[in-house]
């Protein structure tokens, strides 16, 4: 088990004949995920070959809208990689196309544009993650986004987390300790976006083959104060943190459109507090989150269960 | 992106929010004229930087007469003005705003915030007008009222009456208030604002509802569709790395620490700093070269922190993902052999072609030493700096 995909995940790419869509969408067939073709306005009735490393080669079709390209592979998941100034028509398309689960990579799209997708996917039944993430990965399974493949393992720990690079550090952390992964989810660094840390740590806490989770915030806005009570009324795995941007000054932008503190609100002291008040222990610093989950694990007789590299 | 008062203020007549007359002035002969055509009693002269606090710290004079005009123009410009948002160093007045004086019969706060709890623009108001926002909401909340906006039908004029009344707007200039409110919507959402702060909206002595102040900042994400945006950027206000850095879509911003950092991903660079500063460092920028660089990009990184004269050390910590190991290393190899690398290199890999990366680092004659993890990193370039 796992959340949002698996090895029955059927991806459909918008942007699939760009330079980056194309690239990643060799990266996902390379991974054994089933990338079932593209669109690109006008494009519709062509193919694109994509060549594996393995000499093989892998002919997918281009549509000219969601619901054409759908309909024809039975995709369920819809992956974007299109321009930020196309990027919220295009997860609107894939919302109105019915998809289960939408993935935009797109980093740069304008949040005026996010507000107005956030509004078009009220009462609808499409997961949104993203925008500016690395996208979802269920190890051994599934890959759909930037993440490079190889340092995941599988296993039973979720990973979420607002910054891809991080997750990346994560991933190796434990991988490097034999401590496989269910699923690590890129939620993205943009103030406004589809899931929220709560919507994940929720199927995290259904999935039964999850026993625990990482998740890595930063500062900016008050998600992470609201996952940790949420954590403490709900959740009933151990989860373990890590905050990034304590160092950072007020008011200066870090890279991230979200990743900014203003007002005095969403400093990482904040965080780090509420969430160790809540039960989330916290690493002090990024080169500690997997030996700070290994402590965890340990207490409470879980790191066997959750070694499954030897 | 930040403007000028003066600039922002312009921004707002065009979508018929009502701001007092004024002339951005760059001399004194130009701020006397300026006061000149204005032709009002009383004539406010105001420092324009990018920075709130102006008032306090000297920036804006009221004068009576021409004269006046003159002695204060004199006095601001050239001024270096401290106040709590430029940091200790202050920062030059470059440009004057000439204003009509108002008649001012009460003070309020408006602004407009991008909520990321509700993924909605809310607009705020407050009675308190002339005081941070930030400081009423710490010290008397009850007197912040909010409404959220549907992006579908935009701000209602229901809810900008409301928000007039909440703040006790004199009644017979409630559709004036709110008129404002709509316009400031307006003015917000087509320019594509991240914030919009008018502080204080004042009730002027003849009836008029106006923005004494104006504060806009834009989304820059979204500066591709607004050329005329772009057009206002004053590069005096911003520091000379980050503008270099920006020309080559590089995520750069100075501190004030000495050990330079180059790393992928924003809250790896985030965190790179942190973990610096948890052992005894003081980080000298934050850097992120992204997902997608080239060598060029990684080269051009490299100059800019070379080129601080504070840096006493450098740290690369690198998880490759998309970015590829061996592609950092040829930018950092290039970069030091181009420019000398006369100070401390510490250089952390991992990822995608890391093997390939580190044998580049090591084949390249360079003095760099190679790290394990980013606490040995953080750790090695904390020492190196000590010793240096």
């Amino acid at each position: 088990m796992s959340i949002l995909v698996n090895k029955n995940t059927k991806v459909l790419t918008s942007g699939m004949t760009g330079a980056t869509g194309l690239f990643h969408t060799k990266g996902g067939l390379e991974y054994g995920t089933q990338m079932v073709g593209g669109v690109t306005p006008g494009k519709g009735g062509t193919t694109v070959d994509v060549q594996l490393e393995n000499g093989e080669t892998v002919q997918l079709p281009v549509f000219n809208t969601i619901a054409e390209g759908k309909a024809a592979t039975g995709a369920n998941a819809h992956v974007i990689y299109v321009p930020p100034a196309f990027a919220a028509d295009a997860i609107m398309e894939a919302v109105d196309a019915e998809m289960e689960l939408v993935i935009c990579i797109t980093e740069g799209i304008p949040v005026l544009d996010m507000v107005k997708v956030k509004r078009y996917m009220e009462g609808k039944n499409t997961i949104l993650i993203g925008p500016n993430c690395p996208g979802v990965i269920t190890p051994g399974e599934c890959k759909i986004g930037i993440m490079p493949g190889y340092i995941h393992t599988p296993g039973h720990v979720g990973v979420v987390s607002r910054s891809g690079t991080l997750t990346y550090e994560a991933v190796h952390q434990l991988t490097t300790r034999g401590i496989g992964q269910s699923s690590a989810v890129g939620i993205g660094g943009d103030p406004v976006k589809g899931s929220e840390f709560i919507d994940i740590l929720k199927m995290f806490n259904e999935d039964p083959d999850t026993y625990a989770v990482i998740m890595i915030g930063e500062i900016g806005g008050t998600a992470e104060e609201e996952a940790a009570e949420w954590v403490k009324a709900n959740m009933t795995k151990p989860v373990v943190g890590f905050i990034g941007g304590k160092t950072a000054p007020a008011g200066k932008r870090m890279g991230h459109a979200g990743a900014i503190i203003s007002g005095g609100k969403g400093t990482a002291t904040e965080k780090v507090a509420t969430m160790e008040r809540c039960g989330i222990r916290v690493a002090a610093t990024p080169s500690e989150m997997g030996s700070t989950l290994v402590s965890v694990l340990e207490e409470k007789g879980m790191l066997d269960k959750c070694i499954t590299k030897k | 992106m930040n403007i000028h008062e003066y600039q922002g203020k312009e921004v707002l007549r065009q979508y018929g929010v009502s701001v007092p007359e004024g002339k951005v002035a760059f001399t004194v002969d130009e701020a006397v004229e300026a006061a000149k055509e204005l032709g009002t009693p009383v004539v406010v002269v105001k420092a324009q930087i990018h920075a709130g606090g102006r008032g306090k710290a000297g920036g804006v004079k009221v004068a009576k007469g021409l004269d006046e005009v003159r002695t204060y123009a004199e006095q601001i410009l050239g001024k270096v003005l401290v106040t709590h948002q430029t940091g200790p160093e202050g920062k030059e007045v470059k440009r004057l705003l000439i204003e009509q004086g108002c008649d001012i019969k009460k003070e309020y706060y408006v602004g407009l915030v991008v909520d990321r709890a509700t993924g909605r623009v809310v607009m705020m108001a407050s009675e308190e007008g002339g005081t941070e926002i930030e400081e009423v909401a710490e010290h008397s909340p009850e007197k912040i009222f909010k409404e959220v906006i549907d992006p579908a039908v935009g701000l209602q004029p229901f809810q900008a009456r409301r928000l007039a009344f909440s703040i006790n707007i004199p009644k017979e200039l409630v559709n004036k208030a709110a008129q404002f409110m709509l316009a400031l919507y307006k003015a917000f959402t087509e320019k594509d604002c991240s914030i919009a702060e008018i502080n204080p909206l004042v009730v002027t002595g003849d009836g008029n509802v106006m923005a004494l102040d104006a504060k806009l900042n834009f989304d820059s994400n979204a500066l591709y569709r607004h050329k005329d945006i772009q057009a206002l950027r004053d590069l005096d206000e911003e520091d000379e790395k980050e503008i270099e850095a920006s020309k080559y879509d590089l995520s750069y911003i100075a501190l004030d620490g000495n050990i330079g950092c180059m790393v992928n991903g924003a809250g790896l660079a985030m965190a790179t700093m942190d973990i610096i500063k948890h052992y005894g460092g003081d980080p000298a920028n934050f850097l992120d070269v992204g997902g997608g660089a080239t060598k060029e990009k990684v080269t051009e990184a490299f100059k800019i922190i070379l080129s601080d004269s504070k840096v006493k050390g450098i740290f690369v910590n690198i998880f490759g993902g998309i970015m590829r190991c061996d592609i950092i290393a040829d930018g950092v190899v290039a970069a030091a052999k181009e420019l000398g690398l006369d100070r401390p290199l510490v250089v952390r890999l991992e990822g995608t072609n890391v093997d390939l990366g580190k044998k580049i680092l090591n084949e390249s004659g360079l003095n760099i030493i190679a790290a394990d993890s980013m606490a040995d990193g953080a750790q090695k370039i904390v020492e190196q700096v000590k010793n240096a």
